[in-house]
């Protein structure tokens, strides 16, 4: 396909997100918005213990409860060992869940789950559920878990596919592609550790499931999902039935950033309505969100690297082990990302990659917008700031020499996949370089550089920077599909399986689909995210949407388009290949034309008659990473340790933006997501494991009146194996906040941070150590 | 904030079997509710199909549940239900629909400021509270208006401007209508 940007009708045009004015007038529903009648409440009890097998559980005194319709605990469920992580079959994750367990495994695990006609009724019956534990020693520490010794977490027989259980290893992986002896031609050798934090993904809407019976006596989940066919797989799988008694509905989804990639409700909901007979809701409170769904990986990173004086990188090695807290959603896949995401950004001649990941008695990481290369960026990009210092070169320049460019590709793409080998990459669209012009001046970077070297005061500023990429879904592993037909008017229906959380994916699919058949946006009908009525698509994750389903829209388009040229043709007595859509109308060379309504109406009514429509699946063969160039500003009160972001400037290219407005908005969000990532988010836990903020009164996430200035500068290029010219945008923007604010605290006060959140006491600290 | 403390109304109800009967309005639509002592007012504007608060977090501090009583944002999820006897209260459903949306609608739809929307009707309730008290004001204003009401899918840019942008229309719109 050509570069024919500028003759976009639909595409590259910011045109309102479809469901827009139906959330801003509140009558867009949520999983909860719609209730069926006769539902009852499902709640769940919850470890008190980091660690601990049930002796004895005794639930008769919760049956007896008013009201109380089921109980279930491992008694009385499928002992069927699956994961929660939303993934591709098979997943590339250890099976090591059960619905209900008979071992406890963090300070949040869940005993037992109640359905009573009301909240009310079914916390008094949790509070009346005796449970005899025999407590076993815990480990928290992710590296200490590792070691000889430590308290084995999962010594069950029956879980799959963990790689050394004796020491909670629930993944490994590693990588040494030579070219020559380590260090053995680097100036400068630099080493540092690195640790990262737990946080949490904190979504507005809180996880809910409604599990009800449709009129056949099928199950129904309304779930708030980001992968609605993984759910019907899972729960068919982990209750032990077939995948046609289950129909997952996606409705409007408030936020997800991958806590929502995570299937632990929905198999409980359906338990329950299986054992209640009745429809039941389950919601997580914003404390179950932050301690029992998921959160991101903490991890510790140690990287060496070896650089030459011309500014060339020798040397990349890069060890890191994650924690997966009790169970190993993602366990493979984050860690191979925190390499295969961040390595390839800069063309080392040695690179070497070592990864675990392993079991704690704390909560259970998985999916995390950025997904492992967040962490690998923050060390990554500290380290690149670290040794452009030792060899006395400007940061930005330091980059520039190192970064991959168009035409190039990495042995890294290759060597590692996701649970399996990578494909062979070469960039076909990089627009970095050009990020970092814009950024550059956008910032002020050159005089602020200058002028923030001789400063007197408490208050000192100062600019850092950092480089991203990330990917654009996983090649040969994401499917999905689309079908579009055709309505008598000439608007079509577009049905897709891909889940739209808030994103806009609805509306970027109908303008690609619009785009191809020559109407408006709005005569696009989006339906999307049901098992039953929609074709596959395995969700929205890995910044996978617009690049694989759009392409599959796109493909739909074109075979929908063929079959009315075809109907055309009659109508207006010329070759296919003569015509072309416009404007609602098919349009002949000659100038004569018919509207689209006249091409539906003869296929449905009068001559030929057939319903026009098509389907189309996609896969990718690669997985173009889009480019970011960040510019943070601070200023650090050498006093109190305060940290004030006084601009952030995020330029970014994502190939063509199919809808500019939604590709600013997810950076925006990601950036700010970041830098509160970066200053004040952690989630912390007491010496028993227990959650000590898990609230957003103790767990701080940005408000607009704390909100820095943020500019997210669009940048196009163009990607030859997206839809339009199109790669993704969702998750690179969360990738730059850490390094970037580590090197501006690092220009402005000398000072080098290697473990957020950035709080005032760790800056201080830092200073204080300094003088 | 400049908001003129109401004195509390002498409110006398009497239980029945733990049940209180109140009297309110809802975006002019006046009730009869039968709410329990415990009640939240969020949890009865839900059981009575005002679906558009919405339950972020239960304990006050994401703002997703904000409802304008008597035309000050509040809370639902920290008020009970018996406190909003005799009060006017209104929700996003109140301000306009997709026929007909009220100016702050219009101007969050075009401003690109909906991404979930799970977080937009209290915004965009708490934003009618700023503009009818101030009708051009700052966007320091606006971030400290918008403050209590937490967003996880933007950085707020696009809110900010979406406030802006709705406080020109209800000018123009408050012009044509001198001018008619």
């Amino acid at each position: 396909m050509p570069d024919n940007k500028t003759a976009f009708k639909v595409v590259n045009h910011r045109v309102n997100k479809l469901d827009s004015l139906g959330l801003a007038c509140g009558t867009a529903e949520f999983a909860d918005d719609w209730n069926p009648p006769r539902m009852l409440v499902g709640k769940l009890l919850y470890s008190p213990h980091a660690h601990a097998r049930i002796k004895k559980i005794d639930t008769s005194a919760a049956e007896r409860v008013p009201g109380v319709s089921a109980v279930l605990t491992h008694k009385n469920t499928p002992r069927i060992r699956h994961t929660t992580a939303g993934q591709g079959f098979p997943e590339p994750s250890p099976y090591d869940s059960l619905i209900f367990d008979d071992k406890m495994r963090f300070v949040g695990d869940r005993v037992a789950a109640v359905a009573a006609e009301t909240s009310e009724a079914a916390q008094e019956a949790l509070s009346k559920i005796k449970v005899d534990y025999e407590v076993l020693p815990a480990v928290f520490d992710i590296l200490d878990a590792a070691k000889d010794g430590a308290p084995v977490i999962h010594d069950e027989a029956d879980s799959k596919n963990i790689p050394d259980a004796k020491h909670n290893i629930c993944a490994a992986y590693a990588l040494d592609i030579k070219d020559h002896e380590w260090y053995s031609t680097a100036d400068a050798v630099i080493e540092q550790t690195y640790k990262t934090q737990y946080a949490q993904h904190c979504a507005l809407e809180p996880h809910t499931v409604i599990a009800y019976f449709d009129a056949d006596g099928r199950i129904v989940l309304r779930s708030s999902t980001q992968v609605p066919f993984h759910v019907r797989r899972i729960v068919a799988q982990s209750l032990g039935m077939e995948v046609k008694r289950i129909r997952v509905i996606k409705p409007r989804i408030g936020g997800g950033f991958g806590s929502k990639q995570e299937v632990f409700l929905d198999q409980a909901c359906a338990a329950l309505l299986l054992a209640a007979k009745r429809p039941v809701k389950m919601e997580l409170s914003r404390r179950e969100v932050f301690v029992s769904s998921r959160t991101r990986h903490p991890a510790v990173i140690h990287l060496k690297t070896g650089v030459k004086k011309d500014g060339k990188i020798t040397d990349l090695d890069l060890a890191i082990t994650l924690g997966n807290g009790a169970y190993g959603a993602h366990a493979l896949t984050v860690m191979m990302c925190s390499g295969s995401h961040t390595m390839p950004l800069y063309q080392a001649q040695n690179n070497k990659f070592t990864g675990r990941t392993v079991y704690t008695n704390l909560p259970v990481a998985g999916a995390y917008r950025g997904y492992g290369a967040t962490q690998g960026f923050f060390a990554l990009e500290s380290q690149m700031d670290m040794m452009a210092e030792a060899i006395g070169m400007d940061p930005v320049e330091f980059r520039l020499k190192n970064y991959i460019k168009q035409g190039q590709g990495s042995p890294i793409f290759k060597a590692m996949g996701e649970g399996r080998e990578g494909v062979e990459q070469v960039m076909q669209s990089c627009g970095l370089e050009r990020c970092i012009e814009e950024g550059l001046k956008a910032s002020g970077w050159r005089e602020k550089r200058e002028l923030y070297k001789k400063q007197a005061g408490a208050k000192r500023r100062g600019i850092g920077c950092a480089c991203l990429m990330q990917g654009s879904g996983i090649p040969e592993v994401d499917m999905a599909s689309a079908t579009i037909k055709m309505n008598e008017d000439g608007s079509f229906n577009l049905l897709i399986g891909a889940a739209d959380l808030g994103t806009g994916s609805d509306t970027v699919l109908a303008q690609i689909a619009a785009e191809v058949l020559g109407v408006r946006h709005g005569d696009v009908l989006v339906y999307s995210s049901d098992t039953d009525l929609t074709p596959f698509d395995v969700g929205a994750y890995a910044s996978s949407t617009t690049f694989i389903s759009g392409n599959a829209v796109r493909k739909a388009a074109e075979n929908v388009k063929t079959m009315i040229l075809s109907v055309a043709a009659k109508i207006l007595n010329e070759k296919p290949e003569n015509m072309r859509l416009e404007g609602g109308r098919v349009v002949a060379a000659s100038g004569i034309s018919c509207p689209l309504s006249e091409v539906a109406n003869t296929s449905l009514y009068y001559h030929d008659q057939h319903q026009i429509i098509a389907s189309a699946s996609h896969t990718a063969t690669t997985s173009p990473p889009p480019f970011s160039a960040h510019f943070a500003e601070v200023e650090v009160d050498t006093e109190t340790g305060a940290v004030a972001v006084l601009n952030y400037v995020a330029a970014v290219e994502c190939g063509t933006a199919i809808n500019p407005a939604l590709a600013e908005g997810q950076n925006d969000g990601a950036v700010l997501n970041g830098l509160s990532f970066a200053l004040t988010e952690e989630l912390e836990f007491n010496a028993a494991g227990a959650a000590k903020n898990a609230s957003f009164r103790g767990y701080k996430i940005f408000g607009a009146y704390d909100t820095p200035p943020i500019k997210t500068i669009l940048l196009s290029t163009y990607e030859p194996a997206g839809p339009f010219g199109a790669k993704s945008v969702s998750e690179i923007g969360i990738n730059g906040p850490q390094p970037a604010l580590a090197n501006a605290i690092y220009h402005a006060v000398g000072v080098r941070l290697t473990e957020p959140p950035f709080t005032p006491d760790k800056v201080l600290a830092a200073i204080r150590a300094k003088r | 904030m400049t908001a003129v403390r109401r004195t509390a109304k002498a409110i006398s109800l009497t239980a029945e079997n733990g049940i209180f009967r109140i009297e309110v309005a809802v975006n002019g639509v006046r009730g009869s509710w039968r709410v329990g002592a415990e009640d939240t007012l969020l949890s009865a504007l839900r059981a009575n199909g005002w679906k558009g608060v919405k339950r972020g977090c239960d304990t006050g501090e994401c703002g997703s549940c904000t409802v304008l009583v008597d035309g000050t944002p509040e809370l639902a999820c920290l008020k009970l239900a018996v406190s909003a006897h005799g009060r006017e209260i209104t929700t996003i459903e109140g301000l306009g629909s997709p026929a007909e949306p009220h100016p702050l609608q219009e101007a969050f739809v075009e401003a690109g400021a909906v991404q979930c929307g799970f977080c937009i009707p209290g915004m965009i309730l708490v934003s009618k509270a700023l503009l009818d008290k101030n009708p051009e004001p700052s966007e320091t204003q606006i971030r400290h208006a918008l403050d209590g009401n937490l967003c996880r899918c933007t950085g707020y840019v696009k809110q900010v401007e979406a406030v802006r942008l709705a406080a020109g229309k209800i000018k123009n719109r408050e012009v044509r209508r001198a001018g008619q």
